[in-house]
C-alpha cells in the first residue's frame, strides 16, 4: 500500500519538476514584458523601435541604430563563420585522416568551451590593433563580425559534422559508383542530404551571434549611430544593455529592459521560424 | 579513411584532379577552411598562453584581493561556490524532468509537447536576457540584492535545458530489456528508475552536468547584474561575489591590469580544458557501456 502511494507521489514530483521549465519561461516573459512594455508605451512603440536617436539624457530612446547594428554584425558573422564552418565540417567528416581528427576534434570542442569574455579579450588585444592599422580606432563593424564569426565557428562545425555523419554512407557510395569524384559526391550528394542538420547549426550560430553581449561590447565601439560603412563603430542591442545598465535609472533603465525584450523577441522569431521550416521539410 | 576496394593511390588522385579541376578547387578550399579553423585555435590559445603564463605569479593566488596583488583566488572560490549552488538547484530538477519525459510521460501528451517547447525556448535565450531577468526577479522583486543566490538561481534556469537534454538522451539509451527485466522481477516503476535505469545512465548524465559546469565557468553576462562583481570571497548566500569570468571582464573594463588579465585568461582556459577532458572521458565511458550491452 505504502509503495503504491510512493509511486504516485513520485510521479507527481517528477511531473512538477518537468513543469519548472514552463514556469521559468512564463516568469521570464512576465518579468521582461511587465518591466519593458510600459517603458515602450511611454516612449511610444513606433518612436522606440524606429527612432534613430538614442540619447537618454535628453529623453530620446530610439533603438533603430542598435537593431540595424545587431543585424549588420550578425550578418557579417554569418558571412565569415558559416562557409568556413561548413567546409571545416566537411573536412572533418569526409577528408580528415584519423590521427589529425584526434587532434582537431578536441581543439574544436575546446574552442566551443572558451568563455566569451576570453574571446572578447582576444579581440581587444589582437584584432582591434590590426584593424587600427587599417582604419580609425579599430573598433568597428568588421572587427565585431570577425570576432563573432570566430565565436560561432565551433557551434557550426560540430553540429554540421554530426549532420554529415548521419547521412547514410550508401548515398556517397552511390554517387561514387556513378562516376562522380569524391568532391562531387560529398558536395553534390552528402551535403544536400544533411542540409537540415547544417541549417540547425547555422541557426544556433546566429542565435549565439545575436545574443553575444560582452565580447561585442568590448570591440564594437558602441556608438549609438547607424553605421555608414564597415569601418564605423557600431552598437548592438546587447551592448546597449551592457554599456548603460550599470548606471541607468528610471525610464532609461526600463528602456534598456525594453531593448532586452526586443532582443528576446528577435531570437524567438528566428527559432520559431526555423522549427516551422524544419517541420515542413 | 575508409579502406575500400576503390582506395586510390596519390597518383590516381592527382590524375582525377587534373581531369576534374572543379573538384580540385573544392578540395583546396575545404582544406583551407579546416586550416583556418585550426589557425584560429592555435592563435587564440597560443596567444593567451604565451602572454599569460609568464605573468602567473604566486601573488595572483593570494587569499585576499587587494589592488596591489589583483589576486584571482577569491574569484576562483566564488566560481566553485556558484557552480556548486547552481548544480544543487539545476541537477535534481533537470534529472527529474528528464525522468518524467522518458520514463513516465505517454507519447503525444500535450504537457510533454509544451515542456519540450519551453525547454527549447530556454536554450535559445541570450545570456544577457537571463541576466536582466535574474536582476528583475531575484535582486529586485525578491530583494536578494546582488548575491550568490541570485546568480546561482539565474544560472540554474540557464543550464536546466542542458542537463535535461543530456539526461534524457542518456535515459533513452538504456535498453528496454533492463526495464523489462526489473519489472519482471517484481520491481515497481520507481524502483526500476532509481535502481536500474539511473545507474546505467550515470556516465551520460555526468557528461551533461559537466557541460553545465562549462557554461557556468564561462558565463559573464548573466552574472554581472545578479551576482555582481565584488572582488572579495562571498561569505554566504546573500553576499555578492565575482566569478572568474566576471573578474576578467572587470579587469578588462578597468583597463589597468592587462598582464593580470592574461594570467586570469590562462586559468580560465585551464578550467575549460579540465572540464572538456573530463566530459570526453565520461562520454567515452558511456559509449563503452552502450557497446557492451
Amino acid at each position: 500500500m505504502i509503495a503504491k502511494y510512493k509511486e504516485s507521489a513520485m510521479r507527481i514530483v517528477f511531473l512538477l519538476c518537468a513543469c519548472v521549465s514552463i514556469l521559468a519561461v512564463a516568469l521570464i516573459c512576465i518579468f521582461l514584458f511587465a518591466n519593458g512594455l510600459p517603458a515602450m508605451a511611454e516612449i511610444g512603440v513606433f518612436k522606440f523601435l524606429f527612432g534613430t536617436t538614442w540619447s537618454p539624457s535628453q529623453g530620446e530612446f530610439g533603438i533603430l541604430p542598435m537593431i540595424v547594428g545587431s543585424i549588420y554584425v550578425t550578418a557579417g558573422a554569418i558571412l565569415i563563420g558559416v562557409p568556413i564552418g561548413i567546409l571545416c565540417a566537411v573536412f572533418l567528416a569526409k577528408y580528415c585522416p584519423k590521427p589529425l581528427y584526434k587532434m582537431m576534434k578536441p581543439a574544436i570542442e575546446l574552442l566551443a568551451g572558451i568563455p566569451s569574455v576570453v574571446y572578447g579579450f582576444f579581440g581587444l588585444v589582437v584584432i582591434v590593433p590590426i584593424m587600427r592599422q587599417l582604419v580609425g580606432t579599430g573598433k568597428n563593424v568588421l572587427t565585431a563580425s570577425v570576432l563573432l564569426g570566430m565565436m560561432i565557428l565551433p557551434t557550426i562545425v560540430s553540429v554540421s559534422e554530426s549532420a554529415l555523419r548521419a547521412v547514410p554512407k550508401a548515398y556517397y557510395e552511390g554517387a561514387l559508383a556513378l562516376g562522380a569524384t569524391h568532391e562531387r559526391s560529398v558536395f553534390g550528394v552528402t551535403l544536400p542530404a544533411a542540409k537540415s542538420g547544417v541549417a540547425a547549426g547555422v541557426v544556433l550560430g546566429v542565435g549565439r551571434a545575436l545574443g553575444e553581449a560582452l565580447a561585442v561590447s568590448m570591440i564594437a565601439g558602441n556608438q549609438a549611430v547607424i553605421p555608414g560603412s564597415l569601418f564605423d563603430g557600431v552598437r548592438t542591442l546587447t551592448s546597449n544593455i551592457v554599456v548603460e545598465m550599470g548606471y541607468a535609472e528610471g525610464l532609461h533603465k526600463e528602456a534598456l529592459i525594453a531593448t532586452a525584450v526586443v532582443l528576446f523577441v528577435f531570437v524567438m522569431v528566428i527559432n520559431v521560424s526555423f522549427s516551422l521550416v524544419k517541420k515542413k521539410g | 579513411m575508409e579502406k575500400a576496394i576503390n582506395t586510390l593511390s596519390i597518383r590516381d588522385k592527382l590524375r582525377t584532379y587534373r581531369k576534374h579541376s572543379g573538384s580540385f578547387v573544392l578540395f583546396l578550399i575545404t582544406c583551407l577552411a579546416a586550416l583556418a579553423v585550426a589557425a584560429v585555435f592555435v592563435f587564440l590559445v597560443g596567444y593567451i598562453l604565451v602572454k599569460g603564463i609568464p605573468h602567473l605569479s604566486p601573488r595572483l593566488f593570494e587569499w585576499n584581493y587587494t589592488t596591489e596583488n589583483v589576486s584571482m583566488m577569491p574569484a576562483i572560490i566564488n566560481t566553485l561556490f556558484i557552480m556548486v549552488l547552481t548544480l544543487i538547484v539545476a541537477v535534481p530538477f533537470g534529472v527529474f524532468s528528464a525522468i518524467y519525459l522518458s520514463e513516465y510521460a505517454k507519447r503525444g501528451n500535450r504537457a510533454v509537447k509544451l515542456i519540450r517547447l519551453t525547454t527549447e525556448t530556454l536554450a535559445g535565450i541570450p545570456s544577457i536576457v537571463y541576466g536582466l531577468f535574474g536582476y528583475l526577479m531575484f535582486n529586485v522583486t525578491l530583494h536578494f540584492g546582488y548575491s550568490m543566490l541570485s546568480g546561482a538561481l539565474t544560472l540554474a534556469i540557464m543550464v536546466l535545458p542542458t542537463v535535461m537534454r543530456t539526461t534524457e538522451e542518456a535515459l533513452l539509451a538504456v535498453p528496454d530489456s533492463y526495464r523489462e527485466g526489473s519489472f519482471g522481477l517484481g520491481a515497481g516503476r520507481l524502483r526500476t528508475v532509481f535502481r536500474v535505469v539511473l545507474p546505467s545512465a550515470l556516465p551520460g548524465i555526468m557528461s551533461g552536468v559537466i557541460l553545465a559546469m562549462g557554461r557556468i565557468v564561462g558565463e559573464t553576462a548573466a552574472l554581472i547584474y545578479t551576482a555582481g562583481s565584488v572582488t572579495g570571497i562571498a561569505n554566504g548566500l546573500f553576499a555578492s561575489g565575482a566569478t572568474l569570468s566576471v573578474h576578467l571582464y572587470v579587469l578588462l573594463s578597468e583597463g589597468f591590469y592587462t598582464n593580470e588579465a592574461y594570467a586570469t585568461a590562462v586559468v580560465l582556459l585551464v578550467f575549460v580544458l579540465v572540464i572538456n577532458v573530463l566530459s570526453g572521458f565520461l562520454t567515452k565511458k558511456a559509449a563503452l557501456k552502450g557497446d557492451s550491452i
